[in-house]
């Protein structure tokens, strides 16, 4: 049995770790609701957006499309973009994007494709470098800005135009954790080139005047339109590691507050015990005389 | 009679605004839209938003860069990458 000073070192300890992650619990709370605000303030662009996209894509088909629309012809080279969160403390957040990457991974290579990692946020760098070493190009590092924005959107984008224009890969993979609520947050991936041209068709009838062109404005708009959904997809992840983040505190504070109240009955018991030995002891001694 | 106006950046709604025209610079001239314009899609070079509130009024002028300007049925929309002013 352990000495009424060291249960209490340790009723100590425990008491000032739940204090750090309860006051985790509330940093997340707060900046959830800002990535929260933030998401929602980013989607009448990216609605107005699909909106053009959706009556344009249709438009302009065939031969004239752009390579980022119709794609380079084979689908022979994937890379997939893994959006991970560069901090830890949220639960089981990073794994579950890990193991979406991974499955997906799996299947491109079982059906004989070549897979590339392309990896923003840290914490999906490791697991990743274990199992696919040989797979694992480029990166982008969100970890020096506090909250990624749009800027670190464009920034990624670029380097994945980039890479398309370079042939380095026919299709891209988005994988993104998508927030639906402080508990859960689903990891997903989409096809982000080529663009999968949206459903949603918003043929009004109208005539519409276009300046320049109609494959001109889809050439400028096709980067965009893939920035849109990098910098949607860090935004979700913004606000999915907060809500993960507050979840897994929430139930850190909890077990520390259990493992409080198991050791303080253990020290109460453990007193008691010394206390009664020593009564026992001067009673016998009184007795003896 | 007013332009129903908005202009969006990907981090927020910028305006969203009834007004009597604007002159959007578009990648092959400037163009001022009016209230009923008809339907009508262009790239927008970087450069100043002018926005009339009421007719000959002294205009606002917003900066924008890397930009689109669709008017359609409910009005002007420009989708701009970075806003200033």
């Amino acid at each position: 049995m352990a000495s009424l000073k060291e249960l209490k070192g340790r009723i100590n300890s425990v008491k000032s770790t739940q204090k750090i992650t309860k006051a985790k619990q509330m940093v997340a709370a707060a900046k959830l609701r800002k990535a929260q605000a933030a998401a929602e303030a980013a989607r009448p662009y990216a609605q107005e957006l699909a909106k053009v996209m959706a009556s344009l894509a249709g438009k302009v088909s065939g031969d004239s499309a752009p390579k980022l629309l119709a794609g380079t012809g084979s689908s022979q080279r994937h890379l997939l973009v893994v959006v991970n969160t560069d901090k830890g403390l949220c639960g089981g957040l990073n794994s579950n994007i890990v193991k979406a990457a991974k499955i997906k991974a799996n299947e491109l290579i079982a059906a004989g494709k070549d897979v590339t990692f392309f990896l923003v946020g840290k914490k999906g760098r490791g697991p990743l470098r274990r199992e696919y070493d040989k797979h694992i190009g480029d990166g982008f590092d969100t970890s020096t800005v506090r909250t990624p924005g749009f800027a670190e959107a464009e920034a990624i984008t670029a380097q994945v135009i980039a890479m398309f224009v370079a042939g380095k890969f026919d299709v891209a993979h988005l994988v993104y954790p998508v927030f639906k609520s402080a508990l859960a947050q689903d990891p997903v991936v989409t096809q982000l080139i080529p663009v999968p041209a949206p459903a949603i068709s918003t043929d009004t009838g109208a005539v519409v005047e276009y300046e320049p062109g109609e494959e001109e404005i889809l050439e400028a708009l096709l980067p965009r339109y893939i920035k849109t959904q990098l910098f949607a997809a860090l935004l979700e992840r913004e606000a999915s590691e907060q809500g993960a983040s507050m979840t897994a505190m929430d139930n850190a504070t909890r077990n520390a507050g259990d493992l409080i109240q198991k050791l303080t009955i253990q020290y109460n018991r453990s007193r008691q015990a010394a206390i009664t030995t020593e009564l026992i002891e001067i009673i016998a001694g009184a007795e003896a005389l | 009679m007013a332009l129903h106006f908005e202009l969006v950046t990907p981090a927020r709604l910028v305006r969203s605004d009834d007004v009597y025209m604007v002159v959007v610079p578009g990648t092959e001239g400037e163009f001022g839209v009016l209230e009923g314009h008809a339907p009508f899609m262009s790239t927008v070079r970087d450069g100043a938003l002018k926005i009339y509130r009421t007719e000959g009024a002294a205009p606002e002028e917003i900066i924008v860069q890397g930009g689109f300007a669709e008017v359609g049925a409910n009005g002007l929309t420009v989708l701009a990458e970075h806003v200033e002013g």
